[in-house]
């Protein structure tokens, strides 16, 4: 029996088949779920990545639903969205960031307001309107997985980003204290850097890709989205069922070590 | 998979770009810049890739996607892999 046998998994972040997202969604049908995708900006493009799951493979890909994680509409509408396709859900994988070009790649002291306020609007806040938005289709409890990246130190270029993660960090610490006497547990997988669409979208990308395999006490190999798929997986699985506000570190290591 | 010809490759690239961003198919021809002269933004492009892997069966990894500035530079890169001869 699979991990996820006869679970609902809702997986935001299906951009293309490097997507971590995307490597939830194949794993967690893997582990018999049944997985409702969201998509944004481009639907059509995650409806043909979809066809790419066991599930699209086999002729029945995952239903698409357009979720811009700032549109008030969108969001209201989305458990009735999801509905018609489950009955409920089990768990949720957040897998949703943005920041604009001048909020990354060195600029940081000259970063407006408002580009700031965007990437903390998509990439911290959404963690919160994602999951109660989706909180009425949780009845019995569930769990909620976001994609995180080491926001306790300052890295290269990651910049406002991480400033960003690091709200996304205290958002999952509040949303376990408030959710928790639901029954929702609410945890982040901190990864090492994967040559995503979205990483590679980051200037100066390729420093942070090249410290990282010197630094991992286990390696780091930056094409293997798996162990952080995985990861993920396992915490929308019911084998952490004590555990939310956590971080799980999957990055070979290196959070764990000076040098 | 068998080997498409060059005008195969060119009408089944024009129906994905038609398809995707609206351009007419007529107008996607060999020496057509994707950014430059057809206005197609990058994650369009990245759509269209998508579409062209799953019609011709080839894989067109992101760092490649980046070389393929024209519609002439796409047929040739299916056509290296399909082994296609020039019709």
């Amino acid at each position: 029996m699979g991990l996820l046998e006869g679970k609902r998994i809702l997986v935001t972040g299906v951009l293309t088949d490097a997507s971590i997202a995307f490597h939830v969604a194949r794993l967690a049908e893997a582990e018999g779920a049944q997985v409702v995708l969201t998509a944004y900006p481009r639907p059509t493009l995650t409806e043909r990545i979809a066809r790419r799951l066991p599930s699209g493979l086999a002729g029945d890909p995952p239903p698409v639903i357009e979720l811009n994680v700032t549109d008030r509409d969108h969001l209201d509408g989305l458990a009735d969205r999801v509905r018609e396709h489950v009955d409920g859900l089990d768990g949720i994988m957040h897998a949703v960031a943005f920041a604009p070009e001048t909020a990354l790649g060195g600029n940081f002291l000259d970063t407006p307001w408002e580009d700031v306020a965007t990437a903390m609007h998509i990439s911290a806040y959404s963690l919160k309107s994602l999951t109660m938005a989706c909180l009425p289709l949780m009845k019995d409890g569930g769990s909620v997985v976001g994609l995180d990246f080491d926001a306790s130190v300052a890295w290269p270029v990651y910049d406002w980003m991480g400033v960003a993660k690091a709200g996304l960090e205290s958002t999952a610490r509040y949303l376990a204290k408030y959710l928790g006497p639901q029954g929702v547990r609410v945890n982040l997988v901190a990864a090492g850097p994967l040559g995503t669409m979205a990483a590679k979208s980051i200037p100066g990308f390729h420093e942070m890709r090249d410290i990282w395999p010197e630094h991992a006490p286990l390696g780091w190999d930056v094409a293997d989205p798996e162990p952080t798929a995985r990861a993920c997986v396992a915490l929308l699985s019911d084998w952490f069922p004590a555990t939310t506000g956590e971080i799980v570190h999957v990055d070979g290591g290196v959070h764990a070590v000076g040098a | 998979m068998p080997a498409a010809t060059e005008q195969e490759i060119l009408a089944g690239l024009g129906e994905i770009v038609e398809e995707i961003v609206g351009i007419p198919a007529g107008e996607v021809t060999p020496d057509k810049n994707f950014i430059d002269d057809l206005d197609i933004d990058s994650l369009s492009m990245v759509e269209i890739a998508v579409a062209a892997q799953d019609r011709f069966g080839v894989e067109i990894p992101d760092d490649e996607l980046r070389n393929l500035k024209t519609v002439k530079d796409v047929i040739d890169y299916v056509q290296g892999l399909t082994g296609a001869t020039k019709a």
